[in-house]
């Protein structure tokens, strides 16, 4: 991974007080607050009496029951069966088109590469919460286009708006939004790969579609990893899109996802111990998504590291 | 073999830069349009009223406005160059030096990348409120400084530009290890960590979470947030989506030119990561 350091020379205490800032920032950023969340997640508030006064609530331990709790929760389930439903569009379809557009920028014959870069890369650069009231307009059906074309041209309007239609909208908004920078990381990649490669390939008589396939596409693996790995973690933390979104339809409840279920669970009901158990198992999901994929791709995805 | 004119794939990618263009394109119309043309005029026909949107936004609130446009260019002004300035020592130090506890250090930080936001905003808040710092710019400051990517990548960028024999001579010569640090390393890191500023910048600017959870008083708000707030009193109140529409094309404004002008410096390679040009 990193340059070897010749023994002795170099000192003792340098790299400590280097990596000390960031390390305490991390412990108090990081770890206090996930410890912190643990604790929580294994108490309750008990009311005695009426509730009032001084000392009428206390902590009590209650061990795993916020979890047993969670993991009952049928609001819980549904939330995140909707989530896995909107990854299940959202991740392959702005993959597929991010890994297209950077094959496409790798060729030679292709024309207004540059401005095609910066035009699909420019999203970025707009928050999702920006990004969701332009698209929210967009779908709104007093204002969209679509719908005003489709009346147009006398053929029924489409609601993005409806309960089935929301989660393309939802989709769409992140695929906009991440299509660019998952593109320049595909193409960043495809820059390193020798040209020699294809030149051996061309004179053996591949045509540009066998070279993206064979040579190109396989050669990116580590690359698509990483992004799809990103793009996963991203997408089970939807948050700001539908909540955003919410003001303009009824398709999104208050726990669409579950990450709104725990900011409804913490805020809106006070439950600060169930929300903790739920913030705690989203975690560990994530966990075990996140090292599952990379021990399976781990020797292609960092093999080729210093 | 090349003498195929690429038709289709520049079409395909027309087609991409299109769709990715539309709202930005729809936008900077609708902001010109009064209350009354949104909802009634057709899509593409640019209205009258851009002057008169930009003033009332200018006069929504006594110009609170502006003020929130001031509020995310400080959080992500200062937040991104206090976390590249951060991630540039600690990604050094931990590709340069060899010492005990550095493997933990580092897989701790990258764990640090999954953790979802808002398991941590809520204890972040719960222990902000302890010391009563919610409600405050350094409560959504705090969190932004440090970033785990930006160390990743920060670790990446100096093992792949900062060469061993250039440190080693240095030390031979007497340096000491901060000023290697300070006159050496770092600035060879530059463009690397213009990278992580970056980064870090439209991170902050687009994070909507955080000051949703920390913030109450909306003379502190960052522009997502207040437009946000905006969008939901527009229920009641449809004038409002005039200047929601306004102000959403005046807060994508600096980021566009932001990210124009420094396109040369997104190129992103999360394997070895060296800069390309």
């Amino acid at each position: 991974m990193a340059t070897r350091v010749r023994g002795g020379t170099a000192p003792r205490l340098a790299p400590y007080a280097f990596v000390a800032p960031a390390v305490v920032l991390f412990l108090l950023v990081f770890a206090l607050p996930i410890a912190y969340t643990v604790y929580l997640s294994l108490f309750r508030t008990e009311v005695k009496g009426l509730g009032l006064g001084k000392g009428s609530r206390s902590e009590v331990f209650v061990g795993l029951d916020n979890y047993v709790r969670a993991l009952t929760d049928s609001e819980l389930g549904a939330g995140a069966l909707r989530v896995l439903g909107y990854g299940a569009i959202l991740v392959p379809t702005m993959l597929g088109l991010a890994l297209v557009f950077a094959l496409l920028l790798d060729e030679e014959r292709v024309r207004a590469r540059g401005f095609s870069r910066i035009a699909i890369f420019l999203p970025y650069a707009v928050p999702g919460v920006i990004a969701s009231l332009l698209w929210g307009f967009l779908y709104l059906p007093g204002t969209s286009p679509f719908n005003q074309a489709l009346r147009e041209l006398s053929l029924p309007g489409v609601d993005l708006l409806s309960p089935t239609g929301i989660y393309f909208a939802l989709a769409n908004i992140a695929v906009w939004g991440g299509v660019g920078y998952n593109m320049v990381v595909l193409y960043t990649a495809l820059r390193s790969i020798p040209r020699e490669l294809y030149e051996a390939a061309r004179i053996d008589g591949c045509t540009p579609w066998q070279v993206a396939v064979r040579i190109k596409i396989p050669l990116l693996a580590p690359a698509l990893v990483l992004t799809s790995l990103f793009s996963i973690i991203a997408t089970l933390q939807v948050f700001a899109e539908p909540t955003t979104l919410a003001p303009l339809t009824n398709s999104l409840s208050l726990t669409w996802t579950p990450l709104m279920k725990v900011y409804q669970d913490a805020f809106g009901r006070g439950d600060l111990y169930s929300a903790a158990a739920t913030s705690v198992l989203i975690a560990l999901v994530m966990f075990v998504i996140s090292f599952g994929l990379l021990r399976v791709t781990r020797s292609r995805a960092f093999g080729g590291e210093r | 073999m090349r003498a195929r004119l690429g038709g289709l794939p520049t079409f395909v990618l027309l087609l991409g830069a299109a769709y990715c263009l539309f709202p930005v394109a729809w936008v900077l119309i609708a902001a010109t349009k009064s209350t009354g043309e949104l909802f009634s005029t057709s899509t593409l026909s640019v209205g009258s009223s851009l002057v008169a949107n930009l003033g009332e936004l200018h006069g929504y609130r006594g110009g609170v406005f502006w003020q929130w446009v001031a509020n995310s260019a400080l959080y992500a002004g200062v937040g991104a160059l206090l976390s590249a300035a951060l991630s540039g020592v600690t990604g050094y130090a931990l590709a340069k030096y060899a010492f005990r506890g550095r493997a933990l250090i580092f897989n701790a930080l990258i764990a640090g990348v999954l953790v979802p936001a808002v398991v941590l905003a809520i204890p972040q808040y719960l222990l902000l409120s302890k010391v009563g710092l919610t409600d405050t710019y350094l409560s959504v400051l705090l969190p932004s400084v440090i970033s785990p990517y930006g160390i990743y990548l920060a670790r990446i960028y100096a093992a792949a530009s900062v060469p061993e024999d250039v440190v080693e001579a240095a030390r031979t010569d007497g340096a000491s290890e901060v000023r290697i640090l300070g006159s050496i390393a770092l600035p060879m890191m530059v463009p690397g960590l213009v990278t992580v500023f970056l980064f870090q910048f439209v991170s902050i600017w687009n994070n909507f979470m955080l000051p949703y959870i920390m913030l109450a008083d909306d003379g502190k708000f960052p522009v997502t947030l207040g437009l946000y707030t905006m969008l939901k009193q527009g229920n009641t109140t449809p004038a409002l989506y005039t200047l929601v529409v306004t102000g959403s094309l005046v807060s994508v404004v600096p980021l566009i030119a932001l990210f124009l002008t420094l396109q040369r410096y997104w190129r992103i390679d999360l394997l070895s990561g060296a800069v390309k040009a």
